[in-house]
Parts: C-alpha cells; sequence; structure tokens
C-alpha cells in the first residue's frame, strides 16, 4: 500500500507500471506474440485461407505437405492449412467467451454472497460446492449432452467449470476488502456507499479475477479441445482443432500427418495463454517484485 | 458432504431430464408407432412426473445401492460400474501418484535452483508440458512406441502394459502443472521474512530451506491437489477414447451419445462420490498429519468449518 501511495505521488499509477514491468519481460511479450498472432490469422481466415475449408476432392485426399497444400490434405481432400485457420476461430471464440461467461455469472454470484453474507452467502456458496464437487469435465460432459452441441451450448457447457472457483475468489475478496482501512476511511469521509463499492471494492477485488481468467483461457482453449475431440463439443464438418485430431484418431496406423498440426496450434495458443498469464501474475503480485 | 453428494444426485438427475430425445422412440427405433412408445414409456417408468421419478431414483441409489439398468443392454449398471472403475481409477490414481512424487521435489529443486541453467530449461518444458492436449500427447507416444517400434500395445485392456502409454500420457500434464504450482509456492516463500531471518542467524541453507522454507510452501500446493485430482479424472475418461480401455469415460459418453439416462447419470453421480470421498480423505490425512492445517481447519474460513462439521 505505502508503496502505491509512494508512486502515485511520483506520478506514476499501477497500471504504467504493470505494462512496464511486462514490456521488460520477455515471456510476457512471446506470450503476447503468440496470442495475437493466432488470433489476428483466426480473424483473418476467410481472406487468407488458400482453399474453402468445407471443399472436399477425394483425388487429392491424405496428402503430404507440399507447396499447393502447407499442411497437406486431411482424409476427404480439404486443406489442413484453411481448416486450422477457420478452426482458430472456434477454439478461440470458444475460449474467451465461455471464460467470459463464467466469469459474468462469478461476479454477480460473489458479489451477491459478499455483500450480503448471511444466510444468502451461504446458500449461494453451498450451491458452489454442489458444483465443484462434480469434476468440471463430467459437469461440462453432462450438460453439454442436456443442451446439445450447437455453439451457444458449448459455451455454457464450458463455462459452468469455471463460475464455481471464480465467484469463490472474487467473494472471499470482497470479504476481505470490506474490512480494509481505505473502505473505513471512505466511510469516515462520509463516501457513499455506491461510491464505496464502485470505486473502492470492485476495482480492487476484480483484479485477482482478471488475473486468474488469463490463466483459464489456456485452460479452456484446452477443455474446448478435450469436449471436440470426444464429440460434444464443435462437430464435424466443422473444423475445431479437438474435432480435426478426433478425426485423425482413425488415420493414425495409415495417415498418421493429420495427427501432427491441429496438436501443434492447440499447443502453442496454450503456451501464449499459460505466459500471458504467468507473467501478468508476475507483474500483478507485489511479492514477486524484486 | 452427504448434503452435498445429495444435491449433486439431484442436480444430474435434473440436467438429464433436459436432455432432448425421447429414449422409448429411440430404442424402439423409427418405425414404431404411438402406442408401442408409450407401452415402452411405461416400462421405463418415463410416464411418471419429475419428482417421482426423481424420489425413485434417489431411493434406488442410495437406499438400495442399486444404479438400476441400462435401457438398451438391460444390464445392470452397477456391475457395470463396478467392473470399469478400477480401470479408469488406476489410470487416474497412477497418474495422480506421478504428480505428486514426481512434480512436488521437481519443483522444489527448480525453486531453490532459480536462476540457473537446470531451472531455466525445466520451467520451459513445464509450460509446453502443460500446454500439449493430453489425449494429443496419448496418439503420439501410440504412433512412437505401439505403431513405430512395436513396445507397448496401442489400445485395449488385457494385463498392466496396457496401462503404461495412458498413465505416462496422463501424468506428463499433471507433473508439469504440479512442478509449476510447487515452484510458485517455494518461490514465494524463499523471499519471507523469516527465511531471511533463518539465514541472518546462521543457519545452514539446508536448514533454512527443508525447516523453515519448505513447511509454509507446501500449504498452497496441498490446496491444489483437489483440483488436480478432478483433472486427473476428466483426464483419464478422455484418454480411455484413445486407447479404447473400457473404463467408466466410454461407458459414460456412449451413454450420453445414445440417451442410456441410468447409464449417463449414474457414472457421473458414482464418480463424483468417489472424487468427494478421495478429496475428504486427504483433507482429514493432512489434517492428521500436518499442524499446520489442523491450525487452519480450526480457526480458517468458516467454509472448511462447516465442512467438518457436516461430515460429523
Amino acid at each position: 500500500m505505502a508503496d502505491m501511495k509512494k508512486e502515485k505521488r511520483k506520478g506514476i499509477n499501477q497500471w504504467q507500471e504493470v505494462l512496464n514491468i511486462l514490456l521488460h519481460n520477455p515471456n510476457a511479450i512471446i506470450g503476447f506474440v503468440i496470442v495475437a498472432v493466432l488470433i489476428i490469422l483466426a480473424i483473418l481466415a476467410p481472406w487468407i485461407s488458400p482453399y474453402n475449408y468445407l471443399e472436399m476432392n477425394l483425388a487429392i485426399a491424405k496428402q503430404g505437405p507440399s507447396a499447393a497444400h502447407i499442411f497437406g490434405t486431411d482424409d476427404l481432400g480439404r486443406d489442413i492449412l484453411s481448416r486450422i485457420l477457420y478452426g482458430g476461430r472456434y477454439s478461440m471464440s470458444l475460449g474467451f467467451l465461455s471464460v467470459g461467461l463464467g466469469a459474468i455469472v462469478a461476479m454477480v454470484i460473489g458479489s451477491i454472497a459478499g455483500y450480503f453474507g448471511g444466510w444468502v452467502d451461504n446458500l449461494l456458496m453451498r450451491m458452489m460446492d454442489v458444483l465443484s464437487a462434480i469434476p468440471g469435465m463430467l459437469l461440462s460432459i453432462i450438460v453439454a449432452a442436456a443442451l446439445g452441441t450447437a455453439y451457444h451450448d458449448t459455451v455454457i457447457a464450458m463455462a459452468i467449470g469455471n463460475v464455481a472457483a471464480l465467484s469463490r475468489i472474487l467473494r472471499a475478496q470482497i470479504l476481505s476488502i470490506r474490512e480494509k482501512e481505505y473502505v473505513q476511511a471512505a466511510k469516515a469521509s462520509n463516501c457513499s456507499n455506491f461510491r464505496i463499492i464502485f470505486s473502492h471494492i470492485i476495482p480492487n477485488s476484480v483484479m485477482p479475477m482478471i488475473i486468474n481468467c488469463t490463466s483459464r483461457l489456456a485452460a479452456a482453449l484446452l477443455f474446448c479441445a478435450s469436449l471436440s475431440f470426444i464429440g460434444l463439443g464443435v462437430q464435424p464438418p466443422e473444423p475445431e482443432w479437438g474435432a480435426m485430431l478426433a478425426g485423425a484418431r482413425g488415420y493414425i496406423r495409415t495417415y498418421p500427418y493429420m495427427l501432427i498440426s491441429p496438436g501443434i496450434f492447440i499447443a502453442l495458443s496454450v503456451v501464449g495463454f499459460t505466459l500471458l498469464g504467468d507473467s501478468l501474475r508476475d507483474a500483478m503480485d507485489p511479492k514477486l517484485r524484486k | 458432504m452427504i448434503p452435498v453428494i445429495l444435491a449433486v444426485a439431484i442436480l444430474i438427475f435434473t440436467i438429464m431430464t433436459f436432455v432432448p430425445g425421447n429414449p422409448a422412440s429411440l430404442i424402439l427405433g423409427a418405425d414404431a408407432t404411438e402406442e408401442q412408445i408409450l407401452i415402452k414409456e411405461h416400462e421405463l417408468g418415463l410416464d411418471q412426473p419429475y419428482v417421482i421419478r426423481l424420489g425413485n431414483f434417489l431411493k434406488q441409489t442410495f437406499v438400495d445401492f442399486d444404479f438400476g439398468r441400462s435401457y438398451w443392454t438391460n444390464t445392470s449398471v452397477t456391475e457395470e460400474l463396478m467392473a470399469r472403475f478400477p480401470r479408469t481409477l488406476a489410470i487416474a490414481g497412477f497418474a495422480m501418484l506421478f504428480t505428486v512424487i514426481i512434480g512436488i521435489p521437481l519443483g522444489i529443486f527448480t525453486a531453490i535452483h532459480e536462476g540457473t541453467f537446470a531451472d531455466r530449461i525445466g520451467v520451459l518444458l513445464c509450460v509446453i508440458g502443460v500446454s500439449m492436449p493430453t489425449f494429443w500427447l496419448a496418439m503420439l507416444f501410440v504412433l512412437l512406441f505401439a505403431l513405430k517400434l512395436k513396445l507397448l500395445p496401442a489400445q485395449g485392456m488385457d494385463g498392466a502394459k496396457y496401462f503404461v502409454l495412458p498413465v505416462v500420457a496422463q501424468s506428463l500434464g499433471g507433473i508439469s502443472g504440479m512442478v509449476r504450482t510447487a515452484r510458485a509456492a517455494m518461490l514465494e516463500v524463499v523471499r519471507a521474512d523469516y527465511v531471511t531471518t533463518a539465514r541472518s542467524k546462521g543457519l545452514s541453507e539446508r536448514k533454512v530451506i527443508y525447516e523453515h522454507a519448505l513447511p509454509n510452501a507446501m500449504l498452497p500446493i496441498i490446496s491444489v491437489l483437489s483440483g488436480q485430482l478432478a483433472n486427473q479424472l476428466g483426464g483419464a475418461l478422455v484418454i480411455e477414447q484413445v486407447f479404447s480401455i473400457p473404463g467408466i469415460g466410454l461407458y459414460l459418453i456412449n451413454a450420453v451419445n445414445t440417451r442410456d439416462y441410468p447409464v449417463a447419470q449414474s457414472s457421473v453421480v458414482f464418480l463424483s462420490i468417489l472424487f468427494s470421498l478421495i478429496v475428504l480423505l486427504t483433507d482429514l490425512g493432512y489434517a492428521a498429519v500436518d499442524p499446520i492445517i489442523r491450525a487452519q481447519f480450526v480457526q480458517g474460513g468458516t467454509k472448511k468449518k462447516k465442512r467438518k462439521e457436516e461430515n460429523g
């Protein structure tokens, strides 16, 4: 706290400092570049992909890499590079939306529980206990089964696994911040409740959640791939990376090449988000600063 | 604990009633008449209201310890689950074991040697390790060890060597994750004031690390264990798919695809009970051995206290 005030007096705000730390951390830059490139590729997919991702041509099926098809073609003669580019749209957007949705629901639950306390808090947290008693994968499988495999259903199935943990984090933060000196100081200086909540409690309590969400994005991408792999996420012929691997599984003996590129892209995207999440966490944590 | 498991069962049952598609007409096929479907629904008890079906399900599960019969094969779900769960548990359990006994020491090692070449390599490998989808790694292993080198079987379940590839593939992600957690926990502790104090009063480095830093670093490590276990269980379900291991994962996913309600809901309830029991046992075990956690249970958050009270 004291450090932060000193910095404020010097005219450097916390965000600039965090940004400064991130800019000097090679891991953060590598992570950012990987994520940025993958997102740009996904957004530009319709313009840069060399072929139609659904166009089949059995005459050129199961070809290795060549100048015409950089990543080769799959079992139905579709261009793997084009499918990877389009697949990125599914993987990335599902990751962002599911973590985002989970965070929004968690924010509502966590702040209600934190502010009201008492039986409301108790009831909500017991509900979260129930949710976290079911391993995440199982919960998503069963929700995906109940809702179906449409895009928004997959988002919900993936988001539900994030709700319990994130709402606990926010609630714990709000509980501890409610008692902080600066909140009491604000109260003593006759600050309105509204102002206390929105300018003191919320900004200080969502930070751990944002950091946690960045790491969760990495997990969400893996999760999305697993769900599609077992056939409960994005459905073929749509080219999600996990679903492409599920398709490649049948050809592991005859044409293993199909396995390689979707897996590399999943791993690459997860590496990007992991590095970004790690460096953000380190930058925000004053204890780890040297 | 028991209210939580009951609530899990109710939740799962409720979710399953929202599954689209009528099992009766699915079983009878496309050319079944309206009348046949109604008869079948009556047979399966699907014509009864939700509350009665829920009551029956809960009574069956928790009073008779009977998970009912599969809609399709009419075999006992309880017997199937009992036959299958050792395989799933073996994969998840061994992966968890390796995660703990390899991951934690390695994490502490890298933290102590922070900034050295070995640490950097370790950190890099772990980022890659947590980033590779387990099922992809498993398929690459199959490609290399089973199809190219012909050392190990590619799929099926017929003895110990069939477990090697699934367990190794499943462990690597867990180990990497554990190394990262243990390293971060240890680094945080090593910078604490009491470690500096311990050093400044002239204790040997060994003593500082093993007696002052390590016990305190164990807390955050232990707190992620249940999450790791959930990951390993979930991962085991997926990896069964890769190796065609007839465990609960294949059973559950097949049941979900064929609307086999009793099988799907029983598998999930069964695994959740198993998961909660293991988490409870490890919690109690650690609380018993570790005075720090015992103290935490007594004065710590209301959540843990409540849980303990519920468990009696």
